[in-house]
């Protein structure tokens, strides 16, 4: 494979002579400084915007991306050091700095890491940056030995001279290489070649991360830091009215008590201080405009809504007719709640503004979205806006906001106290996870109205798919090319490209709008999509007394990737073979589930043990996973792992409920997560594959639930249409 | 004046005796290595040793481990401790990180307590804590090679 640079065309040469320029070097706790290296060049070969060379031979790979727990930062590093030959155990890994000319997200035009899609945009880029500094790094062990390039090779960071005997490290070489040409021109590994792709290298933050070392925005500590709580409006679309800060200010530690524009903030010395004052602070909101509705009372309309025409965002044939006709139809509706991504680390982020400058720490998806909307808050240019990415303690989607509603409102505190304070403010703003699960933009509350018809012989041939929620691209920057013909795609994906050969398909969609703020949470659409499709289609196998497996195969002809996954988890779960029988007093079942997203295929098989009061446990999750090349297999493991807790601590547990405006959740007892004893065991097979390589953050997530429901209708005859499960419904009659 | 053994040092602390440990820790003493996630107690990703049991930081007021030994994750030397941080690297255990504090310090409490724990005995020790990347089959297996590794 030669290098194909379309991805860079004409900013080629740009992107391989950018130099870093980064001075960080910021102090945190007394006697703890974190410092980048300076990547000046007579102390290290910056190569290029994304590879620096030390003098000690350390590779440092420059990260455009978040690592948010999907172990990007390490696949990132895998392509680099796989085309220079770097020994994995001298490279490491840093954040870089917001620089959408240099570090864009190459399908997202922004800095960003989202859509699973870091491996699919960054695969080549990351691995001509390696071949890039690799190059130069043999330019000048040829020039220095003045022997010819092509007897040259690297092993483990060392340049050798076979003929000769010569070698030299990379950090040897460093120094030397900054006087090379930049290359025009690279070629890339034939996979043959690959010695580093393929392996289960181990993660680049495992050690920091099992010390309590790694830093998170949480952590920061930076001189004359305050720390900021908020006080948001009771519900959404109130404003405040006025406060007494007498009582708060009275609190020993608390600094100021300010109005931002979403509420108040308490600033005080340390988390403790702001939190008694924002405790001791009294009060009055404006609920004149607020929303004052109730989460059931809108499924109820969402619910007739899906009984009247939609926007058309897929029509195969004439669903309506071939219903009409069919042998037997079926219906079921689907209802999905809001759910919050509630991730471990409540939402934070640090700001510090002199007048001329902004400097954000903060672990985003959306560095540079972030900076445009910072800019245009304190009147600064986009470069005036320094942003530090952190390790994020998760995300899930909630730290990529279009409106950047937290990183704003923290700006917002710090230019409130600044106005106060010569232009000058270094703030901590901390939400407690009351006000992480409160502040809204949850994935959007869906119902999925489902009409099916079966010819004579048990065969699909007509479906009919409505499905009715808000949209989450509406009113955000990403409008425009997300929303076409008043589709949202992002709401009828994993429906409206239904894989299955039916001849008559139609799938409308409805976006009512609502108060509530809404925004995508990992696997987006598919969330819902994948459970109204897989349960549904389950619902017209049985009906048809066909096989959910035998079903599926006959459907997805010509889909070799979805084929190809399916017949996988077939094999490896024992699909053929029955489910050892259930003890006295317990229902046993096995359930699956084919789904794509990203890009990527993934299959699952649940199995299921049902007690007679209904509450049931998973035992066993066996997973096939098709993601092209597969870079790292154990963490696309671990994504699968992963994957299957968080879809399944949703499908058990999750949701956001409102009543009279009110969100009824606000902690881990009211908006209970999946734990320990809850998870099952997860088996997960990779498909070998030369495909380009996909992303394995999302697509895990929204297949456990449907495989899940389809066991528990294996086990039990109850059918369950609604998230979280009841299992009150399968209680043994 | 709040005096405790903090990671084997003795300490002075000058705070209001309300504050939860956690936030004396983490503000006060720079330890940042144990983190807010709930405040209730219902996550555990605060997790401390206080006189070698398991704890939740962030409601225990700093006023009650007056006297006593606190050991933070930074601070985390025992063999067991070794132990489980050495099969948490090898096992790759961690995605975000941000729970795994406060789980390597319930892990240590459970082995140092129990050499060889079932799986029950895992659920009913790491049933408090939370993780949302779902590293939940990683932790059990990463307790079980601690395990094997203290023989």
């Amino acid at each position: 494979m030669s290098a194909h640079i379309e991805n860079i065309q004409s900013g080629r040469r740009d992107f391989l002579k950018t130099g870093l320029g980064l001075s960080l070097a910021v102090c945190f706790a007394p006697g703890r400084v974190l410092a980048a290296p300076q990547g000046s060049h007579d102390e290290a070969l910056v190569a290029n915007a994304f590879v620096t060379v030390g003098r000690n031979g350390v590779v440092t790979v420059m990260m455009k991306h978040l690592e948010m727990g999907q172990g990007t930062h390490t696949g990132m590093a895998t392509l680099v050091a796989e085309e220079m030959d770097a020994d994995w155990a001298r490279v490491r890994v840093q954040s870089a700095p917001a620089d959408v000319a240099k570090y864009k997200n190459l399908k997202m035009g922004i800095q960003a890491t989202g859509g699973s899609n870091a491996m699919a945009e960054a695969f080549l880029q990351m691995r001509q940056a390696g071949a890039a500094a690799r190059a130069m790094l043999l330019a000048a062990a040829a020039r220095q030995w003045n022997v010819p390039l092509a007897s040259l090779t690297v092993h483990k960071s060392q340049v050798i001279h076979k003929a000769s005997g010569r070698n030299s490290d990379f950090g040897e070489l460093a120094s030397l290489a900054v006087r090379e040409v930049v290359p025009e021109q690279v070629s890339l590994k034939t996979p043959a070649q690959f010695n580093l792709i393929g392996k289960p290298l181990s993660r680049k933050d495992g050690l920091d991360k099992s010390r309590g070392r790694a830093l998170y925005t949480q952590d920061v500590r930076l001189p004359e830091m305050l720390t900021a709580v908020v006080v948001h409006p009771p519900r959404f679309g109130a404003r405040l009215q006025s406060f007494d800060a007498a009582r708060a200010l009275a609190v020993k530690g608390v600094v100021d008590v300010l109005a931002i524009p979403n509420g108040v903030a308490v600033l005080g010395h340390d988390f403790w201080s702001a939190k008694k004052g924002r405790d001791a602070l009294t009060v009055a909101w404006d609920e004149g405009q607020a929303f004052r509705g109730s989460s059931e009372e809108m499924l109820s309309g969402y619910r007739e809504l899906a009984r009247t025409q939609g926007m058309s965002a897929r029509r195969d044939g004439d669903g309506e007719q071939a219903l009409a006709g069919a042998a037997t139809r079926i219906e079921a509706g689907y209802d999905f709640p809001y759910l919050a991504h509630a991730s471990m680390e409540p939402l934070d982020c640090v700001v510090r503004l002199t007048p001329e400058s902004c400097e954000i720490w903060n672990g985003t998806q959306f560095q540079t979205r972030d900076q445009a909307v910072l800019a245009k808050l304190l009147a600064l240019k986009p470069e005036q806006v320094k942003i530090n990415t952190l390790y994020a303690g998760g995300s899930f989607g909630r730290r990529a906001n279009p409106h950047s509603d937290y990183v704003l409102e923290a700006a917002h505190i710090a230019q409130a106290y600044a106005a106060k304070h010569q232009g000058r403010a270094t703030v901590k703003m901390l939400w407690t996870r009351e006000d992480d699960m409160r502040a809204g933009y949850y994935r959007p509350m869906f119902h999925h109205r489902l009409q099916g018809g079966l010819d004579a012989a048990g065969r699909p041939v007509a479906w009919s798919q409505t499905i009715v929620g808000q949209s989450i691209m509406k009113g955000t920057v990403f409008e425009s090319f997300a929303v076409r013909n008043g589709i949202d795609h992002s709401s009828v994906e994993g429906a409206a490209n239904l894989p299955y050969r039916i001849p008559h398909i139609q799938v409308q969609l409805h976006s009512p709008t609502q108060a509530v703020p809404v925004q995508w949470w990992r696997s987006v659409g598919s969330t819902h999509s994948a459970y109204a499709v897989e349960s549904f289609l389950d619902e017209l196998a049985h009906q048809g007394g066909q096989d959910p497996v035998a079903l599926r195969r006959e459907l997805l002809k010509g889909h070799p990737r979805h084929l190809g996954v399916l017949e996988l988890v077939a094999q490896k779960s024992g699909w053929d073979k029955p489910l050892p029988p259930a003890k006295a007093g317990e229902r046993r079942g096995r359930g699956v589930a084919v789904h794509e997203s990203f890009n990527s295929y993934v299959a699952q098989v649940a199995e299921v043990t049902v007690r007679d009061d209904g509450s049931f446990h998973v035992d066993r999750v066996v997973c096939a996973v098709d993601c092209g090349l597969a870079i790292n297999p154990d963490v696309i493991r671990a994504q699968m792992e992963g994957g299957i807790a968080f879809g399944l601590s949703a499908a058990l547990h999750g949701a956001v409920t409102l009543q009279d405006g009110q969100v009824d959740q606000g902690n881990f007892d009211t908006y209970p997560v999946l734990r320990m004893p809850e998870m099952p065991r997860v088996e997960v097979h990779i498909v070998p594959s030369a495909e380009a390589p996909t992303g394995v953050g999302e697509p895990g997530t929204p297949v456990i639930a449907p495989a899940v429901a389809n066991a528990l209708f294996a086990a039990t005859g109850q059918r369950l249409r609604r998230l979280p499960f009841d299992v009150k419904a399968l209680r043994r009659a | 004046m709040i005096r405790f053994t903090l990671n084997g040092k003795p300490v002075q602390l000058d705070v209001a005796p309300d504050t939860p440990l956690l936030w004396a820790l983490r503000d006060g003493q720079g330890l940042t290595g144990s983190k807010y996630g709930c405040g209730q107690a219902l996550c555990g990703a605060c997790t401390v040793h206080l006189n070698g049991q398991p704890v939740r930081s962030c409601v225990l007021p700093v006023s009650a481990v007056a006297g006593a030994s606190v050991t933070t994750i930074e601070g985390l030397a025992s063999r067991v401790g070794q132990a489980v941080q050495a099969a948490w690297q090898k096992l790759d255990v961690a995605q975000c990180g941000f729970c795994q504090s406060g789980q390597v310090m319930a892990a240590t409490a459970l082995l140092t307590s129990n050499s060889k724990p079932s799986d029950t005995d895992i659920d009913t020790a790491m049933g408090g804590l939370i993780c949302r990347c779902g590293t939940y089959v990683r932790i059990r297996a990463a307790i079980h090679e601690a395990a094997r590794m203290l023989g």
